[in-house]
């Protein structure tokens, strides 16, 4: 080549950020070019969102070193890296939806009259003017934000990063919610911005997204930089390789067990906007996986199944039996129990001692004529925390003080002491460290061999592969495929069948 | 994990004991409180310690503590009913209208408490069925009810309630001991063992804590939420038998400004604002407290106005006192 090598706009190098139990960023590196875009790609928890939250300032990096224009920076806050001109348009607008649009694209850096006051109607024209660059003259600057459509909100985020001058703009996810039309104005969009020299970090899933706008590529996994390179030197198939890399080679302790009778049928379940037409039976023994990209509609499902929402059309067989769950606690009463993605908010009672945790849903059975009985409460709080191999100072301390992975011990713990027959686990080791994810992992396979029919909600390849018996990937609230998973699956079918990627020849 | 034996850790139930946990409570600190008042107001007045004269205190407090002993659980699960001095009103209207009707003593008891019982249903079935806020619902039935009494009576009152009705307000049970206080009393141990004692108890707090997680744990939180709006307006109309009794007449404005003086009780009592805590044991205390203060500040002849300055600045200070306490510990350590 006799090209001059392009500079970087910005250089990270060595980043490295650890929260506690968790190695979520090892000395990854980045750089964005001005005028180019550069795809980040990688599973979820491959340290994407860590990385953007650490180049807009609201995370310190533990090491590393952070250049623009070559000169090294420190991004102590936001307001600092906003000033540095690095802006970042999120999956979900982070915008004030009370305020006009004007003062959400100024916010912070209004133009001022000589007498320091904000000056209405200049930045009422600027807003305008800086809408009608972008394409976007159909929004009026007075409008509400509550007024607007996601698309046009992005649109607003768009032209806010514009208001500043930013040389750097992060977009992390930005089509997750939007329509096919849509999405092909972001493009344009981002054509315009390339041509105005920005530097460009787009994040997406999806591939044929980055393959259409993208000129670079970098891929993290597992907290760690794994290649990078220029997108028309590579192929789809070598970038899902990337991005899935590692063999399945963690230990995952499913046991080989006789796969029992039909427990669970699902047939014609509808949503009226999260999913369609979802069919699929489940087995004693059996732990069915159910991949899929986030926002593809698995947690809310699975929760229509366990009564929180309400499917509007479908069929649900339980051993056989028509069964109509209308709450959880009916639910709960046929059998069928969720351990929720959200622990805090949904899953344990924070400010409540951890033996009140676990016998919550069993109060019936350790209580007589309604009338609590601490002993038994107890008893059933100790054995159940023994075979979960909880980590406490005692039963009676609040579940709240308890780590992460303890955390969703209890979770667990106060479900299997319902006996039930099916169990739903919606993410189950996210955010928890290794030790409890081992635990977790071991007792699943237990509680399978036990004839418990389990179902594992999963972004994790890793997990899902290693754990599940059989794999449903749903993709945009309908199952987009069911697969065996034996040796001759392979990673890379998953992804592909989330992102709805064509069988290519490899 | 590098456990040779791979039983599973004992962990122990409990850290604290009982006993010691109990020291340090709200309610101990209440109980102190309620004694210093007892020794300084025998100090104020020399006819504070006669037991007539006692038994007259109680009378202060009794109907309101009804009240808060199912409030309580109310705002414990984080829900609140501001129509109960209302309700006391309408109940009340509606026992002088049936007396009018000629009904006797027992259809009159009967139609007080189920008036009452029948505005908590209505409050419930807004607040669960709805899905609106308890805090403007019951702010729009405080109107509501003791509107209707406005209709009904005008600036006139219902009298002439027979005489074996006056038992429930002014009666005694034994000596000086008088109807009301062993009512309030066989209440607050039901209340107590409800609470305390029972698994609907339980779900109360759990609901309090975190309605979202007492769903996704089976609680049926509506259900327990509609319960407790029922309990409240049950409460609401045996006090208004009480009251209604004990003044032998109904007026429009009965019982005006009492939903402040209930809810003051239960948060004087350690209930949290915000739900999720609290104790009968703190509410009888706190009722006994603002028994007293009222009966002490009375015998030294301060005016109702500075009564009500009192019972404002004493529950601001309640408040703040456990948010100071942490400050102070932060500070230090």
């Amino acid at each position: 080549m006799t090209l001059p090598l392009p500079i970087p706009k910005i250089t990270l190098s060595g980043i490295t950020k650890t929260f506690p139990g968790v190695r979520a960023l090892h000395e990854v590196g980045l750089e964005l070019y001005p005028g180019e875009v550069t795809a980040l790609i990688g599973e979820n928890g491959a340290g994407k969102s860590t990385l953007v939250k650490t180049m807009t300032g609201i995370y310190q990096p533990d090491a590393g070193e952070i250049r623009i224009d070559s000169l090294p920076v420190e991004l102590p806050s936001p307001h600092a890296a906003f000033r540095l001109g690095i802006t970042a348009i999120h999956q979900e607008t982070v915008l004030f939806d009370e305020l006009s649009v004007a003062e959400n694209i100024f916010l912070g850096h209004a133009p001022k009259t000589r007498f320091k006051t904000v000056d209405w109607r200049g930045m009422r024209e600027r807003a305008g003017k800086l809408l009608g660059e972008i394409g976007a003259g159909h929004i009026a600057p007075d409008e509400r934000l509550k007024d607007l459509s996601i698309a046009n909100k992005h649109l607003v985020a768009v032209a806010r990063a514009l208001s500043v001058d930013a040389d750097i703009v992060i977009m992390d996810e930005p089509t997750a919610a939007l329509s096919f039309k849509e999405i092909q104005d972001l493009f344009e969009l981002i054509e315009i911005l390339k041509k105005n020299g920005k530097a460009i970090l787009f994040i997406s899933h999806k591939f044929d997204e980055i393959y259409r706008i993208a000129d670079r590529y970098t891929v993290f996994r597992d907290g760690a930089m794994v290649g990078k390179g220029l997108i028309k030197d590579t192929n789809q198939n070598e970038v899902v390789r990337l991005m899935v890399g590692r063999s399945v080679d963690h230990v995952f302790p499913k046991k080989s067990v006789e796969i029992g009778e039909e427990i669970l049928t699902v047939a014609g379940y509808c949503h009226p906007t999260e999913f369609a037409d979802i069919n699929f039976t489940l087995h004693k023994g059996e732990i069915l996986g159910f991949y899929g990209l986030v926002g593809a509609g698995r947690s809310e499902l699975m929760q229509a199944l366990f009564g929180i929402t309400k499917p509007s059309k479908g069929a649900v067989k339980i051993a056989g039996e028509i069964a109509v769950i209308r709450s959880p606690a009916e639910a709960v009463e046929k059998g069928i129990v969720y351990v929720p993605e959200e622990r805090g908010k949904q899953g344990v009672i924070v400010d409540l001692p951890i033996f009140q945790n676990i016998s919550l849903p069993s109060l019936d059975r350790t209580s007589q004529n309604g009338f609590l009985k601490l002993v038994e409460e107890f008893a059933l709080a100790r054995e159940y925390a023994a075979r979960l191999d909880l980590r406490a100072a005692s039963l009676d301390q609040n579940a709240g003080t308890l780590s992460g992975g303890n955390q969703q011990k209890v979770v667990i713990a106060k479900w299997l002491a319902t006996q039930p027959r099916v169990i739903i686990l919606d993410e189950p080791t996210k955010g928890i460290d290794i030790g409890s994810k081992a635990a977790v992992h071991a007792f699943m396979g237990e509680l399978a061999a036990n004839g418990l029919a389990v179902i594992m909600i999963s972004s994790e390849l890793p997990e899902i592969m290693g754990m599940s018996d059989r794999i449903v990937v749903m993709r945009e609230g309908r199952i987009a495929a069911v697969l065996e998973n034996n040796e001759e699956l392979k990673a890379e079918a998953l992804v592909r069948a989330a992102a709805g990627i064509g069988e290519e020849a490899a | 994990m590098t456990d040779t034996t791979h039983e599973a850790r004992h962990i122990p139930d409990r850290i604290d004991t009982p006993l010691r946990a109990a020291i340090f409570s709200w309610p101990v600190l209440l109980l102190v409180v309620a004694i210093a008042l007892f020794v300084l107001n025998s100090f104020a007045s020399p006819y504070f310690l006669s037991p007539w004269s006692l038994s007259d205190a109680t009378f202060n407090f009794t109907e309101k503590a009804i009240i808060a002993l199912a409030m309580a659980l109310l705002i414990i699960s984080g829900e609140i009913d501001l129509s109960v001095a209302s309700i006391i009103a309408l109940a009340s209207t509606m026992m002088g209208l049936a007396l009018q009707l000629g009904v006797g003593t027992p259809g009159l008891v009967a139609i007080g408490i189920v008036t009452g019982l029948f505005c908590g249903v209505f409050n419930g079935f807004l607040v669960t069925r709805l899905g609106l806020p308890s805090i403007v619902v019951t702010i729009g039935t405080m109107s509501f009810f003791r509107g209707i009494s406005f209709i009904v009576l005008g600036d006139q009152a219902f009298k002439g309630y027979p005489a074996s009705f006056d038992f429930f307000g002014q009666g005694y049970v034994w000596w000086v001991v008088s109807f009301e206080f062993v009512l309030f009393l066989v209440c607050a141990v039901i209340y107590y063992v409800l609470l305390h004692r029972t698994n609907f108890g339980r779900h109360v707090f759990v609901i309090g804590n975190n309605p979202m997680a007492a769903r996704f744990s089976g609680v049926r939180v509506e259900r327990v939420k509609f319960f407790l709006f029922c309990l409240t307006g049950l409460m609401s109309g045996i006090a208004a038998v009480l009251l209604t009794s004990r003044l032998a007449s109904t007026r429009p404005s009965i019982a005006l400004g009492w939903e402040l003086e209930v809810v003051t009780m239960v948060v004087l009592g350690g209930v949290s604002i915000l739900g999720g805590s609290g104790s009968i044991q703190g509410v009888v205390l706190a009722a006994f407290i603002m028994g007293l203060v009222t009966f002490g500040l009375g015998l030294l002849n301060v005016p109702g106005i500075v009564m009500s300055i009192f019972i404002g600045t004493l529950l601001i200070f309640v408040i703040a006192l456990p948010i100071v306490f942490r400050m102070l510990r932060e500070r230090r350590s």
